[in-house]
């Protein structure tokens, strides 16, 4: 049923579109997360901004990938901008939620000791909020690593030059070859897995307190609650 | 301005809401096949997050199994689900099976898990009075379990909707209609009007089924005791009416 010999003849093709995929998912995380940093240092210095700027990244967050994809099509034709732009609005949500989240952790009187002990603001900020805040935020990252990859993939609707793995996906079933489909579908599922995976491993090490609450073959650190962020599915 | 005229113009063409390609058509798809895989997926994950919320046993590992299948990709669950499915039926195996299948599968994660939660989340001690009072099993998870817990399932379950009513988009380019078809064509034709037409709809459809769901979870909440003024010190009857037993 799998046509091996055609699987190995591409396997040249696989490693190219892993590292496209990769790619994007860098850097829409990157553009997500500075962009999601300042909105968070926003929100926490001016309350009122924080309701609408969840308000409005949550909408976005719920409008279907493909449809903002293809909305990008007129605007910025078939360039990078199309793929990229799209996946750095939907990391928003779940970095903004989470940032914020992660300072407000800190307690007060630790606030209060680093005052006491002579800190500035900036320098409060990055030696003592920033590594209490690190739990959540990771978990956040996490979140929205995952939720891009799986993202990656649609852009592949967009044209052959984008999709990542996601790529063979449409591409075989054009071609109604399901070998090449599953050499997009299962590569792209082990990727995601994988780096779902390795935040969980950083989480821990940025950690260390919280390591032993850690059980092999656990794959969240923290226990999922119930009104968690999701992965965006499509 | 030019573009959203655009929109409004092909919107309200009444050619565009009839035939098989028309609005209706359009949006009965994109639900029908929604709606099926809501129902599919809650009839999986309510029964499993029931028991193992109830039972507090493999609760752990059925959440983790849960939380890691939340981390693959829906277009991968259809690539995998399409070689499966042409082995079953070669004629459907390339249209709507794949979708539907991806849908079911992704929908189960956020109903189990949120039904997990919303029943360990229950006083134990109401469960345990509940017992004491003689309830059966049963009993104790219909009468205070389950409805203690209505709103925080039907979070999971709008949750569950989102997800698979965007998948359901996807389902144009695999050879089902529904609302992504206008996505698909629009770029194909460089029709904007029908492009832009698709994403109001898709986009109105998801952030609808949002709200509708969020509008259930909260009409399910229950009632916030006021605890600052217990009811035991109030007058439950009044004066002169002899208590009841």
């Amino acid at each position: 049923m799998i046509d091996w010999g055609w699987v190995v003849d591409h396997l040249d093709d696989l490693a190219g579109r892993t590292i496209q995929h990769l790619g994007f998912a860098v850097a829409a995380l990157a553009i997500g997360f500075a962009i999601a940093f300042a909105l968070s240092l926003w929100s926490l210095r001016q309350r009122r901004v924080y309701a609408p700027i969840i308000g409005f990244t949550g909408i976005l967050y719920t409008i279907p990938s493909l449809a903002l994809f293809a909305a990008m099509v007129p605007i910025t034709g078939l360039s990078v901008l199309t793929a990229i732009i799209p996946l750095v609005l939907y990391t928003l949500l779940i970095l903004v939620r989470n940032i914020v989240a992660g300072f407000d952790a800190v307690p007060a009187d630790v606030e209060e000791a680093a005052n006491g002990m002579g800190y500035t603001r900036r320098a409060r900020l990055r030696a003592v909020e920033l590594p209490l805040a690190l739990p959540l935020i990771v978990a956040g990252v996490r979140v929205a690593s995952v939720s891009t990859i799986g993202l990656v993939t649609i852009t592949g609707a967009l044209g052959d030059r984008f999709g990542g793995l996601g790529f063979f996906i449409f591409e075989g079933y054009r071609r109604s070859f399901p070998t090449e489909i599953l050499f997009g579908a299962i590569p792209a599922m082990v990727l995601a897995v994988a780096v779902d995976l390795a935040l969980v491993a950083v989480q821990g090490r940025l950690t260390p307190w919280t390591r032993a609450e850690v059980q092999p073959g656990m794959s969240s650190l923290d226990p999922v609650t119930a009104d968690d962020v999701a992965p965006k599915a499509a | 301005m030019g573009i959203i005229g655009d929109v409004i113009a092909w919107l309200t063409d009444p050619a565009h809401w009839t035939g098989p390609s028309g609005i209706p058509t359009r949006v009965a798809e994109h639900l029908a096949i929604s709606l099926a895989a809501l129902v599919i997926a809650s009839l999986i994950a309510l029964p499993i997050g029931l028991y193992v919320g109830h039972t507090r046993r493999g609760g752990q590992s059925a959440v983790n199994v849960a939380n890691l299948a939340r981390a693959i990709p829906s277009l991968a669950l259809i690539g995998i689900a399409v070689p499966i499915t042409v082995l079953v039926d070669p004629q459907v195996g390339f249209k709507v099976l794949p979708t539907l299948i991806a849908m079911i599968v992704l929908g189960i994660p956020p109903i189990l898990i949120n039904t997990y939660t919303g029943i360990t989340e229950v006083d134990r001690d109401l469960t345990e009075a509940a017992n004491g009072m003689g309830l059966t099993s049963r009993q104790v998870l219909t009468g205070v379990e389950l409805p203690l817990a209505a709103s925080v399932i039907m979070a999971g379950i709008g949750s569950a909707a989102v997800q698979i009513i965007a998948t359901a988009t996807l389902g144009a380019i695999f050879g089902f209609g529904g609302l992504g078809s206008y996505l698909v064509q629009g770029i194909a034709q460089n029709d904007d009007a029908m492009l832009f037409s698709g994403v109001v709809l898709v986009a109105a459809l998801a952030v609808g089924a949002e709200a509708a769901f969020g509008f259930l979870g909260r009409a399910l909440r229950p009632h916030e005791v006021d605890t600052a003024t217990p009811a035991l010190l109030e007058p439950s009857q009044p004066e002169g009416t002899p208590a009841v037993g």
